[in-house]
C-alpha cells in the first residue's frame, strides 16, 4: 500500500534524480569531465544557494518570485503522470493532457521571470520562449496524442500496456522525435536554448541569482529528465524487457534516452527563433499531422491489437 | 441520508476554489499592472480548472488549464502591446461608466442568485460513468459529433478570418505588383530555402 | 452541505463570475480589457455547466460538452478579438473601444 506521502516523495526523489543525471550527463558533453560531472551540479547549487541575491529597478517581486518556484513544481508535476512499473502517482484518465498542460504552464511561468526583474535582456528571453512556445505546442501535441491514438487511452499505463507486442517508435518515429525536441524546446536547452542566449546576455536567466536561479535551473533538468523518462514510456514499452525486473529496463531506458538526447542536443547549433518558428509551422506540423494520420490508419487496420 | 455526492473535503476544496476564482475576477480589473491583470485571470481558470478536477471532469479540468494557460500568455503578450502603463508603475484608471457596470452587473448577479436558490433543483439522475473521459470522448465522436463538425469548421473559419484581419501584408507586398518575384520579400527571413 | 446546497452554492459562484464579468466588460475601456471580462463570463458558464453535470445528469454527455463549447467560444472570442483589435490599430492607431466609435456614422 502506497501511502501518499511516500509517493509524492518517491515522485520528487525521482524527478531530483533523474534530473541530475541529466545534468551531470549534460556536463560531461559540454567539458567532457570525468565521473566528476556528477558532483558538479550539487556542487553549484550548493553554491548558489550561498550566493548573494542581486535584484532590479522596481521589479514585479511576487510575478517573479511565484515563476521561479513554478519551474520546479511544475516540472515535478508532469513526472507525477510517468509510469514507473505500471503504476504512476496521479493516475487520471488524462495523463497524456496533464503533461500537456504542464508543460503549457511552463510557458507562463517562462515569460513571467522575463517579465519580472523589469530588465531589457531579460523581457527578450521571455518573449523568445513565447514565440517558440507557440510554434512547438502544436507538434507536441499531435506527438502526444499519436501515443494516445495507438493505445486508445489517454492514461500513460494503458499506453505502456499497449506496447506489450510491439513499441510504438517503430510505428511512431516522428511522434517520438518531436516528443524528445519538445523537451529541449520547453526546457529551453540545446538547440532551442535561444531564450537564454549569449547574444541577450544570458536571456531569461540573464537576471536570475541565489535561490531563485537554482530553482530554475533545477526545474530544466527535472523536466528534461521527465520527459525522458516519459519517452521511455510512451515510445521505448516502459519496463517492458527480458529477464530484468520492469523498473531496472524503464531506468536503463531512461538512461539511454538521456544519453542520446544530450549527444545529439549538444551537437546542433542554437536555433535563432525566427528559424525555428518557421520551422516549426511549415515542417513539424505537417509531419506529426501525417504521422497521426499513419497511426490512425494502422489503428483502423487493427495493428496495435 | 447522510451520504453526499461530495465528500466534505471536497466541498470545502470547491468552496475554497470558487472564492479564490471570485476574488481573482474581481483583481482582474483592480490591479495596475497588465501582467498582474492576466495572470489574474489565470489564476480565476486555474481555480475553476479545480472545482472541475474535484467534480470528477478530469479531462475538462485539465484542457481547461492547458488552453487557459496557452490564452493568457498569448494574452500577455497582446495586453503590453496595446495598453499603455503595462508594468502599472504609474497608476490611472481606464473605464467608462464604472457606475451604470457595476450595476449591471450587481443586478445580473443578483437576478441568478435569487433564481439559483429559488428554484427547486431536481436530485441526481443516473450514476457518473466509471471513465468520465471516455463518455465525453464517446459523446463527441458518437451522439454528438454533429456538434463537433460544426465547432471544427467554425475553428477553420476563425484561423482563416483571423490571419486576414491581423496581417498587414498581401501577396502584393511579398511577391510585387505583378506578382513576379521568385522570392518572398518577408521582413523576416525564417528557417526554410526559398 | 445537502446536495443541493452544494449545488447552489457552486451555481452562486459560477453567477459572482458573471456578474464580475459583465462588470469588467461593460467597463473597460481597453479592448483587451473587455475580452478579458468577456473571458470570465464564460468562465462561469463552465463551472455551471461542470456542476450540473455532476450533480443532476452525470449519465449523459451534454452538460460535458457544454463546457467543450464554452471553451471553443472562449479561443474563438479571443483569437477574432486579437485580430480585430490589430487590425483596428493599424488602420486608425486607435485600441480603446470609445476612439473606435469617435469616426462613426
Amino acid at each position: 500500500m502506497w501511502g501518499l506521502w511516500t509517493a509524492v516523495g518517491l515522485v520528487v526523489a525521482a524527478g531530483l534524480g533523474l534530473g541530475l543525471v541529466f545534468a551531470a550527463a549534460d556536463r560531461v558533453a559540454l567539458t567532457g569531465a570525468g565521473p566528476k560531472a556528477l558532483v558538479e551540479p550539487v556542487r553549484s547549487a550548493l553554491r548558489s544557494l550561498l550566493e548573494q541575491r542581486r535584484t532590479t529597478l522596481a521589479p514585479d517581486r511576487l510575478l517573479w518570485r511565484t515563476a521561479c518556484a513554478a519551474v520546479p513544481v511544475l516540472a515535478l508535476l508532469s513526472m507525477a503522470v510517468v509510469p514507473v512499473g505500471d503504476r504512476t502517482l496521479l493516475s487520471t484518465s488524462a495523463d497524456l493532457v496533464w503533461f500537456n498542460a504542464m508543460e503549457a504552464l511552463l510557458w507562463a511561468a517562462v515569460w513571467l521571470i522575463g517579465w519580472g526583474p523589469n530588465a531589457v535582456h531579460s523581457l527578450v528571453g521571455g518573449y523568445r520562449f513565447l514565440a517558440q512556445g507557440v510554434a512547438y505546442e502544436l507538434p507536441l501535441m499531435f506527438a502526444i496524442i499519436t501515443a494516445g491514438l495507438g493505445a486508445g487511452s489517454l492514461r500513460t499505463t494503458d499506453v505502456v500496456a499497449a506496447q506489450s507486442d510491439l513499441w510504438f517508435v517503430v510505428t511512431m518515429p516522428v511522434a517520438f522525435v518531436v516528443f524528445l525536441g519538445s523537451a529541449a524546446a520547453f526546457a529551453f536547452w540545446g538547440p532551442f536554448a535561444a531564450p537564454a542566449g549569449a547574444d541577450i546576455a544570458g536571456g531569461v536567466l540573464s537576471e536570475l541569482s541565489g535561490v531563485e536561479r537554482l530553482l530554475v535551473e533545477a526545474g530544466r533538468v527535472v523536466l528534461l529528465g521527465a520527459s525522458a523518462a516519459m519517452a521511455a514510456a510512451l515510445f521505448l514499452g516502459g519496463g517492458s524487457g527480458p529477464w530484468l525486473p520492469d523498473p531496472v529496463w524503464q531506468l536503463l531506458k531512461t538512461l539511454l534516452v538521456t544519453a542520446v538526447l544530450v549527444g545529439v542536443g549538444r551537437r546542433l547549433p542554437v536555433l535563432r527563433p525566427d528559424r525555428a518558428v518557421e520551422l516549426a509551422w511549415m515542417v513539424l506540423v505537417p509531419a506529426t499531422l501525417l504521422q497521426a494520420l499513419v497511426v490512425a490508419l494502422l489503428v483502423l487496420a487493427g495493428a496495435y491489437g | 441520508m447522510n451520504d453526499t455526492l461530495l465528500s466534505d473535503p471536497a466541498v470545502i476544496a470547491v468552496v475554497v476554489l470558487g472564492a479564490v476564482s471570485v476574488g481573482s475576477g474581481i483583481a482582474v480589473f483592480v490591479v495596475d499592472s497588465m501582467a498582474r491583470a492576466t495572470f489574474a485571470l489565470l489564476v480565476s481558470f486555474l481555480a475553476i480548472a479545480g472545482v472541475l478536477l474535484a467534480l470528477d471532469l478530469v479531462y475538462l479540468a485539465v484542457v481547461t488549464a492547458l488552453m487557459m494557460t496557452i490564452e493568457m500568455a498569448i494574452m500577455a503578450v497582446f495586453m503590453i502591446m496595446f495598453m499603455m502603463n503595462p508594468a502599472g508603475l504609474m497608476p490611472m484608471t481606464m473605464v467608462h461608466n464604472g457606475r451604470g457596470s457595476a450595476a449591471v452587473g450587481f443586478v445580473a448577479f443578483v437576478a441568478l442568485t435569487v433564481g439559483i436558490w429559488t428554484t427547486d433543483w431536481p436530485s441526481r439522475r443516473g450514476q457518473p460513468p466509471a471513465d468520465t473521459t471516455r463518455q465525453l470522448g464517446e459523446a463527441i465522436m458518437g451522439s454528438h459529433m454533429l456538434v463537433m463538425l460544426v465547432v471544427g469548421i467554425g475553428l477553420f473559419a476563425t484561423i482563416l478570418s483571423g490571419t486576414i484581419l491581423a496581417t498587414g501584408r498581401g501577396r502584393y507586398d511579398r511577391f510585387g505588383a505583378d506578382l513576379r518575384a521568385t522570392r518572398p520579400d518577408d521582413p523576416t527571413p525564417g528557417g526554410l530555402p526559398r | 452541505m445537502s446536495d443541493q446546497t452544494t449545488l447552489q452554492t457552486v451555481l452562486t459562484v459560477a453567477a459572482a463570475l458573471v456578474g464580475v464579468g459583465l462588470f469588467g466588460a461593460l467597463s473597460q475601456q481597453s479592448i483587451v480589457m473587455v475580452m478579458m471580462g468577456l473571458e470570465l463570463v464564460v468562465n462561469g458558464v463552465m463551472l455551471g455547466a461542470g456542476a450540473a453535470w455532476f450533480f443532476l445528469t452525470p449519465d449523459l454527455p451534454d452538460a460535458q460538452m457544454l463546457v467543450v463549447i464554452a471553451l471553443v467560444v472562449m479561443a474563438v472570442e479571443m483569437a477574432m478579438g486579437f485580430a480585430a483589435t490589430i487590425a483596428i490599430y493599424r488602420a486608425r492607431q486607435v485600441d480603446m473601444v470609445d476612439m473606435a466609435t469617435d469616426l462613426h456614422g
